[in-house]
């Protein structure tokens, strides 16, 4: 990797999985650390790209607000494994 | 034959009586919704998970008459170039079974391969149709960006990713495009070409006067490990292009020449830096689509996770979600979404995201010109034959390097197809032919002329 790109941290490495919310076992931090260190140095090629002006090829497509046949509440609810009243029930929120 | 695992679930999901894929069994990738019937995306997190309604080109396949027969094994949400980080286990490349059948959609060119289906569906977010289709010797289309529904596609990186076809002849791969374009109003990025499209026709293997342009850059003598960083010298990867898959590519251009066709080389500097800006672009796209597995409304739940039941009654609901992700998902998932998270983050966005999104621009300006002085351009689909099984697994860097010729095509949202072009060591080689925007004719007139 080049001189001028900083290693990645274990620290930085736990801090972005806190973000992302996905937890890892310290062995995963440990080969993320190296693994993300590589990468982000092979991602800093990009510094060398040119700005380039570009019109974005999507238009936005609208159309009537207009209510419709839908998934039943009960084909919604069916692959979640805690259900209340009809409702998803997720973890508590303290 | 050894058991390929080329399918997640075997299923028989009956299409109408007829239509032009009556009788035509059609493997489906395991990332695309079928009402009743599981869908997991190659990852623990959905093991279990059943679609509530199908995907727009489910529907359609049953309309055309065919018979779905199962859903097909891929990398864990698509993310791999090889099907082995998927969490049922890995498929066998029929040709040779101590190898990689290429990835994401593996199992679906391994089961065309071997015939276990007629027919498949893949999808394409860098390549992972026209991978599998080069390494396992079949044919295999990745359409222009917005040709066919992505609606009931299970997403990893909506602005790149597109569903299509594997078959065993290009003729039979455009006829199953022809089934699945047209425009979906469950998908607003769908566009009106293609609603009568007849792809088949043009598989007539006329080439005569089309001229095909060569990328340099994409054609060996390239050091890969140039392509991402000059600086980056503790690379191992040895870089150049297999030898024996260029010298195939070069004898069936000459093949097309003999028939009439022109070539000419084009270059196009930009793709160079197509692997960084395509893995920038996708996982900060993976880590925001992949935050909706929580465990709450379908997949795995915490409740099933030891520990985490604690968590979700102390009410640490944050805790309870990371404590999920951790289990339902696997490393390379893991890894992307992390990164992705990392090039997104305050600080760090104008210089990763920002400047992949230049380099998107960039190379679709390269192609503009590139495909103003040819028709169709051509490269090998894979810089190098089919790994052996773990050859990979070990160093994600070389499995992203390995899509240096195919993600600069998702970048600029173009058409494209891979056909075998012969043999390198008994090992199949895939001729990649890059189309204008809805120049899917063109890339299906050149690919049939190498049948």
């Amino acid at each position: 990797m080049s001189e001028d790109e900083p290693a990645v941290s274990a620290e930085e490495v736990r801090n972005v999985a806190d973000l992302a919310r996905v937890d890892l076992t310290d062995e995963e931090v440990e080969q993320f650390t190296a693994q993300f260190t590589e990468v982000l140095a092979d991602f800093a090629a990009l510094d060398e790209v040119p700005e380039v002006e570009s019109e974005p090829e999507l238009v936005n497509v609208m159309r009537e607000d207009e209510s419709e046949e839908s998934l039943s509440q009960e084909d919604a609810l069916r692959n979640a494994t805690e259900t209340e009243d009809g409702y998803f029930k997720g973890p508590r929120v303290s | 034959m050894a058991d390929l695992n080329a399918y997640i679930t075997e299923t028989q999901i009956e299409g109408d009586d007829d239509g032009p894929l009556a009788g035509k069994t059609v493997a489906v990738k395991d990332n695309i919704s079928t009402k009743g019937v599981e869908t997991t995306c190659g990852s623990k997190m959905l093991e279990g998970y059943v679609p509530p309604y199908d995907a727009t080109v489910v529907e359609r396949l049953k309309d055309a008459g065919a018979t779905i027969n199962g859903k097909a094994n891929m990398d864990e949400f698509g993310m791999g170039t090889t099907t082995e980080t998927s969490y049922f286990g890995a498929t066998l490349n029929p040709v040779d079974t101590d190898r990689v059948p290429g990835g994401s959609s593996g199992g679906s060119a391994a089961a065309v391969a071997a015939g276990e289906a007629d027919l498949a569906l893949g999808s394409d977010t860098g390549g992972s149709i026209r991978a599998p289709a080069a390494f396992c010797g079949v044919v295999g289309i990745k359409p222009t960006y917005g040709l066919v529904s992505r609606y009931g596609l299970v997403a990893y990186a909506n602005s790149l990713e597109q569903i299509g076809p594997i078959a065993p002849t290009v003729e039979e791969a455009a006829g199953l495009l022809d089934v699945l374009a047209g425009p979906d109003e469950r998908d607003a990025t769908t566009v009106e070409e293609g609603a009568d499209s007849n792809y088949a026709a043009a598989a007539d293997g006329d080439v005569a006067g089309m001229t095909i342009g060569i990328p340099v850059e994409l054609v060996g003598g390239v050091d890969e490990s140039q392509r991402l960083s000059s600086a980056n010298q503790k690379s191992s990867i040895s870089g150049d292009a297999d030898e024996g898959v260029v010298e195939t590519f070069w004898d069936a251009i000459a093949e097309l020449e003999a028939q009439g066709a022109e070539t000419v080389e084009v270059s196009m500097p930009s793709v160079e830096k197509a692997v960084a800006a395509y893995y920038v672009i996708a996982m900060s796209e993976a880590s925001s689509n992949l935050a909706r597995f929580d465990g709450t409304r379908y997949g795995l739940n915490v409740t099933d996770v030891d520990g985490a039941e604690e968590l979700a009654d102390e009410g640490n609901w944050n805790e309870a979600f990371a404590k999920t992700r951790e289990e339902g998902f696997g490393p390379e998932v893991k890894r992307r979404i992390l990164l992705g998270t990392f090039a997104l983050s305050a600080g760090y966005h104008d210089r990763y995201y920002g400047k992949a999104q230049d380099a998107r621009a960039w190379i679709k300006q390269d192609f503009d010109e590139s495909l103003s002085e040819a028709d169709v351009l051509a490269s090998p689909t894979m810089p190098v034959p089919p790994f052996e099984l773990g050859e990979g697994l070990e160093d994600p860097r070389t499995m992203y390097l390995a899509d240096a010729n195919t993600v600069p095509v998702n970048l600029a949202n173009l058409p494209a197809i891979s056909v075998p072009a012969g043999e390198s060591d008994g090992l199949p080689v895939g001729m990649q032919i890059i189309g204008p925007k809805y120049g899917e004719e063109a890339i299906v007139r050149a690919a049939s002329a190498l049948e």
